[in-house]
């Protein structure tokens, strides 16, 4: 077991190596000229020289990365251009900002999408089914923004339930904070309710359909004990094992969303980096974000293969 | 020497598979509906243009924000340009960028997924890494990665979108891959002496094809998603074109004086779409998926 | 005269149909079953697939996909109607009168809760207090011949092997003392000597509990094992019924002859008879037969055959027959061609293949496994070499590293034809490549669903002859027309081919290059019984028109006997016993072998006596030391056997064998008088 974590937490880390160079391929090499990107065509070349010199981006590619990485495990991720600030700092804020909204949306999405599949399955071919998988699809289809407008105009304009900014005013006890996240939240909730409910309901096809299913109803057991006691705990694992990886489309979601209520996270930082042409802090921004989800699903892989007997405890005698 | 002998019977109730499966795609209610909506948009992009009641591109300020009317069936926006026009021919760029973007990563999805799948070993773990290291950032943020780097225009908003959905691609097609390389037929070609190439692209590729076709069109639906929310960003599709996602960027703030017509139209339009192509490939996937 | 009342039958089906709604039109799979399960039988259900067995297994649980529909009869289990019972009366049917034991016995269990968990949870059912729950768990888990079931208990199924898995359903079943056993098709995919096991239990078990059985199964030596009476079952209805004996000594219905005809009956060997086959395939499902069902492929129908259903003949002494013909059915004329076949040539024969000091290590996660150890043998020119083991045995190993699929250990010696062999059939050079072809166990997977049969045999030709253009179309039709494939079948795709046929095709393939050693591995295994027959007899055939040397891996003995000339005993990776087909079965022989024997379900033939290994095959990676068999063997003499692995000694002329026990010495122990050994409880 100890061996399969350490396995699992080197290859993440191998991962998030690879990340790192193929970000920086993509802010340091793609632009060509990276202070002629920054201060644009009509710039004077003399100026965009100092640039690039002050920037550092006039050296040799690897000796850049090298500084880039080193400076990066210390904890220094590089000044943000447009803002001075150095980045970590900035990234911290903005990131906690976000894993607020995040986790206000997990907190909604995933007992609503669980619930949807296990009912989906429950009721499978029939009409409570053909509904929940439909709704899924279709809401899994819009993109943020539009249901966002929506959420504001509906919920937010028109029937004024909800506060239309994200932002509580300052020195709110965290609840209320939470309070003012749930419109923000919906449209990512919305978005992937879908995916969610539909692996659910896959997992949850695949246990009744299973051998095990059969033998547990043929002992005599009401319908429900068998749901509960025997499917239900093999239904979910898949279920786990994506969610995880839904935390990558929530986080994509995260810079509409954050642009839209004028939510300080780190969507939106990322966007006015991109809007600001600011290199540095954009390559900040998207390791954190890749480091991010790295996480998210390491935990869920640990936690899988903690409920997976399979895996935890090995083979045959 | 033995007489030819026939001892079966195949051919009625066994017509041919695929044969079997069309008809059933043919009567399944979600790929028609679906079918329906995005031949609709496909030829609102090749033919709008000449179908149109009013030039999309002709503003006319004085009448700018005016509601539905029978004049205008959608209303106008803040130019005075009619909306319904604007929709209409909108669905030409949406629909030449994602489909081609998915097109790109299909193709080099694909043969990632067959190289790594056949393989195996250390040339599997090598790219796989690199297609977690890719998975890790979300489409959307790489995407605006990458068109700052490189500025936006179609061509590199094609590029990007298709390289970036390489790796969830090339993770599908290895599954199928791994799991067509252990039958037979795998082996027998071996035992030919076969190489490489032959067998991944003339034995192995024919076979992985039903999955990829699925994944084309499941694909599609995100691309465009993820096309329109670029647009919307201001890092897609470029003005003036009448694209649906920098619209709703632009009128989007006349939502709270209470035009709601010119943003919303443009985004009914998009959810109709990627609803309608997530509806083909739920089709597709329930009659081809357990191939 | 007062009569009392007799009970009931346990199982009780009365002119069951059902059908299945499949796209809107009722198909239907059960065209009306009757027959009776009294207390203490044990019934046999035989019939391939399509035959609708399962379909009535799952009925009588009441089990059925939502798509069923039952449309006439009725099924009593105890007395009690099954069809009209709310679901309150059938769970407590399920939970206390009837129990069901499939195939698979891994996927049965749940693989996330504990064994002990589950086992219990039939006793908290009945009603037990938890305490006394987990005694009686305890308790029937020693009863089917678990050791240590306290750790057993312990365990998530994973961790166990095929037969103990299906040990630990057996007691889940027989917890609740039910009056009815339905077991459907049980030991598929177990190993030879642990599915002996598993039915001695089973029969042991239900003598003990008076449990009545109804066995499910395709397999007829299965049932021949464990039942008294046997219904053949075809395309939904009950051909013929009858005692087992009487069944099997004296069939009366062409379908049960044809059957029978397929098998190789024990000790029967391709030099004494030819096995038949039923011409045609079954109907689909659903199919709308007005007459009687076999009629399609039957070779004594008549016209009345297809105007009328023949009704159920009464034969007496409980026979019954559903043919008009059931007089004649013996003479059921035989439909497979007679076959040629090359008479074995004794220690003339060149030598084709050698193999010294053969050695193939697996290794991985940092563990050694030693596939196959120490293999050195010889296989001539023309003949054909059965291979022999269980799971775990290197038979498949072997196999792969003779094609050069896999590499072995250095230090292992490979020539064909007095050439090395490279061990890499990457870089073999093309007559090497050409001489060694394989046809492979499962024909779906075998031929790509997406060429089609021309196609995959042009590949074929062009890759390792170089044939192209007329030459190559001429050659094709050759090839289909040597293993009887009409030539209207070139040019469709694999899947729209049966069984049989696709078989047909990848043997045509494999002989594309014209090689000089074909390895077959488990040909027939996944084909009906009444296909393989055909199959069986084309490589006959083909042996003795091309001349071609045969490698057969089997793990049926009586398809091994009948179409080997001489056979290798592997287990464990190691050869325990080499020769010639006759004097290796007759005996006296290796102790393993002689498990073996015993162990195989027969239908007719000599009586084995009965050889109980204990136990599991060992684990590869950790083999017992000396002989490697000694921790089960009932022949076991003392220490020699723990501590030094005998070598492969020459004991008769063309006879290997690797034992301590002198032939001799054998030759008297093995003998019918001597009797069988009492198996010991050993602890490894």
């Amino acid at each position: 077991m100890a061996r399969f974590l350490a396995r699992r937490i080197g290859l993440a880390l191998v991962t998030l190596w690879l990340l790192s160079i193929i970000v920086f391929v993509g802010a340091n090499v793609l632009p060509g000229d990276v202070g002629r990107r920054i201060l644009g065509p009509f710039a004077d070349p003399r100026a965009v020289a100092v640039f690039n010199h002050q920037l550092g981006t006039d050296r040799p590619i690897l000796v850049q990365y090298w500084s880039w990485l080193t400076h990066a495990l210390r904890g220094d991720l590089g000044n943000s251009i447009a803002f001075g600030d150095p980045g970590v700092s900035m990234l911290t804020r903005a990131l906690g900002n976000s894993l607020k909204l995040g986790l206000v949306a997990f907190l909604l999405v995933v007992p609503l999408g669980v619930l949807g599949g296990i009912v989906a399955a429950l009721n499978r071919d029939r009409f409570l089914d053909r509904l929940i998988t439909i709704a899924g699809i279709s809401a899994t289809a819009v993109p943020e923004f539009v249901f966002a407008i929506l959420a504001i105009l509906i919920i937010g304009v028109a029937l004024r339930l909800l506060p239309i900014t994200a932002t509580a005013p300052d020195g709110s006890s965290v609840p209320v904070q939470f309070g003012y996240l749930i419109l923000p939240a919906i449209p990512l909730v919305l978005v992937l309710f879908g995916y969610i409910a539909r692996i659910t309901r896959a997992g949850m096809i695949e246990a009744l359909d299973a051998d095990y299913t059969r033998t547990a109803v043929l002992k005599g057991l009401s319908y429900g004990t068998v749901i509960r006691r025997h499917v239900l705990r093999n239904a979910l694992l898949p279920t786990i094992a994506v969610v995880a990886t839904q935390t990558g489309y929530l986080i994509g979601g995260l810079v509409v969303i954050e642009f839209m209520f004028n939510y300080q996270g780190i969507g939106q930082l990322l966007f006015l980096a991109a809007q600001k042409k600011d290199f540095p802090l954009l390559q900040a921004g998207v390791m954190v974000i890749g480091a991010v989800y790295l996480i998210a699903t390491l935990v869920a892989d640990i936690t899988y293969s903690l409920l997976n007997p399979r895996i935890r405890y090995g083979g045959a005698d | 020497m033995a007489a030819t002998t026939i001892d079966q019977v195949i051919s009625s109730p066994r017509v041919s598979a695929r044969g079997e499966r069309l008809g059933l795609l043919w009567r399944s209610p979600t790929f028609l509906v679906g079918s329906v909506i995005v031949l609709f948009w496909a030829l609102s992009a090749i033919f709008g243009r000449l179908v149109v009641p009013h030039d999309p591109f002709q503003p006319d300020i004085l009448h700018g924000l005016t509601p539905p009317s029978p004049a205008h069936w959608f209303g106008t926006d803040n130019l005075g340009r009619d909306v319904f026009s604007r929709v209409i021919v909108g669905a030409r760029g949406i629909l030449t960028v994602a489909p081609l973007a998915t097109l790109v990563g299909t193709v080099l999805g694909t043969s990632i997924g067959l190289i790594a799948g056949f393989f195996r070993g250390l040339v599997d773990d090598v790219l796989m890494r690199a297609v977690d290291a890719f998975l890790a950032v979300p489409v959307v943020i790489v995407g605006l990665l990458a068109l700052v780097a490189l500025g936006p225009s179609n061509l590199t908003v094609i590029l990007v979108i298709g390289i970036v959905f390489t790796p969830l691609i090339a993770r599908t097609v290895r599954a199928a891959v791994l799991a067509e390389r252990e039958l037979e037929y795998v082996q027998a070609a071996q035992l030919r002496k076969e190489n490489a190439l032959y067998t991944m692209f003339v034995e192995i590729l024919p076979n992985v094809l039903p999955p990829v076709l699925v994944e084309f069109t499941v694909r599609l639906g995100y691309a465009i998603f993820v096309t329109a929310t670029l647009s919307f960003l201001g890092f897609g599709i470029q003005p003036p074109a009448p694209d649906w996602g920098l619209t709703i960027f632009q009128q989007y703030i006349y939502l709270i004086g209470g035009a709601w017509w010119p943003a919303l139209f443009p985004a009914f339009a998009i959810a109709s779409l990627v609803i309608g192509v997530n509806l083909v490939s739920d089709g597709l996937v329930q009659v081809f998926g357990k191939s | 005269m007062s009569q009392a009342a007799a009970p009931p039958p346990v199982l009780d089906v009365n002119d069951f149909r059902l059908s299945f709604r499949v796209r809107g039109r009722d198909r239907t799979a059960i065209r009306g079953v009757s027959f009776t399960v009294g207390q203490d039988d044990s019934y046999g259900l035989v019939g391939e697939s399509g035959s609708g067995k399962s379909t009535i297994a799952l009925a009588i649980v009441r089990y059925l996909p939502q798509n069923a529909r039952i449309t006439g009869g009725s099924i009593r289990v105890a007395g009690q109607d099954l069809v009209g019972m709310h679901d309150a009366e059938l769970r407590k049917l399920r939970a206390s009168t009837v129990s069901m034991v499939y195939q698979n016995p891994g996927s049965a269990l749940n693989p996330s809760i504990h064994i002990g968990k589950q086992v219990v949870e039939v006793f908290r059912i009945a009603g037990l207090g938890k305490d006394e729950a987990h005694d009686q768990a305890l308790a029937m888990l020693k009863k089917v011949r678990i050791a240590d079931p306290d750790r057993v208990m312990e365990r998530y199924p994973h961790q166990l092997s095929g037969g103990m898995q299906q040990r630990v359903v057996i007691a889940m079943a027989l917890a609740k003392n039910p009056a009815l056993l339905i077991l459907d098709e049980p030991t598929t995919g177990l190993d030879a000597t642990v599915e002996a096991e598993v039915l001695d239990l089973i029969s042991a078990l239900r003598r003990e509990y008076g449990t009545s059985i109804l066995l499910i199964s395709h397999n007829l030596g299965l049932i021949a094992r464990l039942c008294g009476r046997i219904g053949v079952l075809y395309a939904g209805r009950l051909v013929e019924e009858g005692s087992c004996d009487s069944l099997f000594a004296d069939p009366r219905h062409p379908y049960t002859v044809g059957l029978l005809r397929a098998i190789p009956r024990w000790g029967m060997s391709k030099t004494q008879g030819v096995l038949d086959t039923i011409p045609g395939l079954p109907p689909p499902v659903g199919a709308n037969i007005p007459a009687c069902v076999f009629v399609d492929r039957c070779g004594l129908a008549q016209d009345i055959c297809r105007e009328k259903e023949p009704p159920l003949f009464d034969l007496g002494n409980s026979r019954w027959s559903r043919c008009f013909f059931y007089e004649r059915a013996n003479l059921l004329p035989v439909h497979e061609p007679p076959v040629r076949v090359r008479a074995p040539r004794h220690g003339e024969a060149q030598t084709l293949i050698k193999v010294e000091h053969l050695n193939k290590t697996f290794r991985h996660d940092g563990q050694s496994l030693k596939g196959v150890v120490d293999v050195s043998l010889v296989i001539r020119q023309g003949e054909a070499l059965g291979l022999v083991g269980e799971s775990g045995s290197g038979k498949t190993t072997l196999a792969r590293v003779l094609l050069g699929l896999t590499a072995p250990d250095k230090g292992s010696v490979l020539e064909v034809e007095g050439h090395a062999l490279i061990p890499v059939i990457g870089q073999r050079p093309r007559d090497q490549v050409r001489a060694l072809q394989m046809v492979f166990q499962n024909p779906g997977g075998s031929l790509n669903r997406r060429h089609s049969v021309r196609r995959i045999l042009g590949r074929a030709l062009s890759r390792l002859i170089g044939l192209v253009g007329r030459a190559r179309e001429r050659r094709i039709l050759e090839l289909a027309q040597s293993v009887r494939l009409d030539r209207s079948l070139l040019d469709v795709w694999p899947d729209q081919l049966s069984g049989g046929l696709k078989q047909r095709v990848a043997i045509a393939r494999a002989f594309a290059g014209e090689p000089r050693l074909v390895v077959a591995d488990e040909p027939t295994s996944a084909l009906d019984v009444s296909v393989q027959g055909a199959i069986l007899n084309l490589l006959v055939d083909l042996q003795a028109e091309k001349g071609v040397t045969y490698l057969f891996i089997s793990h049926d003995l009586g398809v091994v006997r009948y179409l080997s000339d001489r056979i290798a005993v592997l287990y464990l990776g190691r050869l325990m016993e080499v020769g010639d087909a006759e004097t290796v079965f007759t005996g006296p022989h290796h102790p393993y072998t002689e498990a073996l024997l015993s162990a195989a379900p027969v239908v007719k033939g000599e009586q084995r006596t009965r050889i109980r290994l204990h136990g599991e095959v060992p684990s590869a990676a950790s083999p017992p030391t000396g002989c490697v068999f000694h921790t089960r063997c009932p022949r076991f003499i003392g220490d020699i056997c723990v501590n030094v692995e005998p070598p492969l000694l020459e004991v008769e002329p063309g006879h290997m064998m690797s034992c301590h026990i002198p032939i001799s010495e054998l030759r008297k122990m093995q003998r019918p008088e001597a009797g069988v050994p009492v198996p010991t409880e050993r602890t490894t």
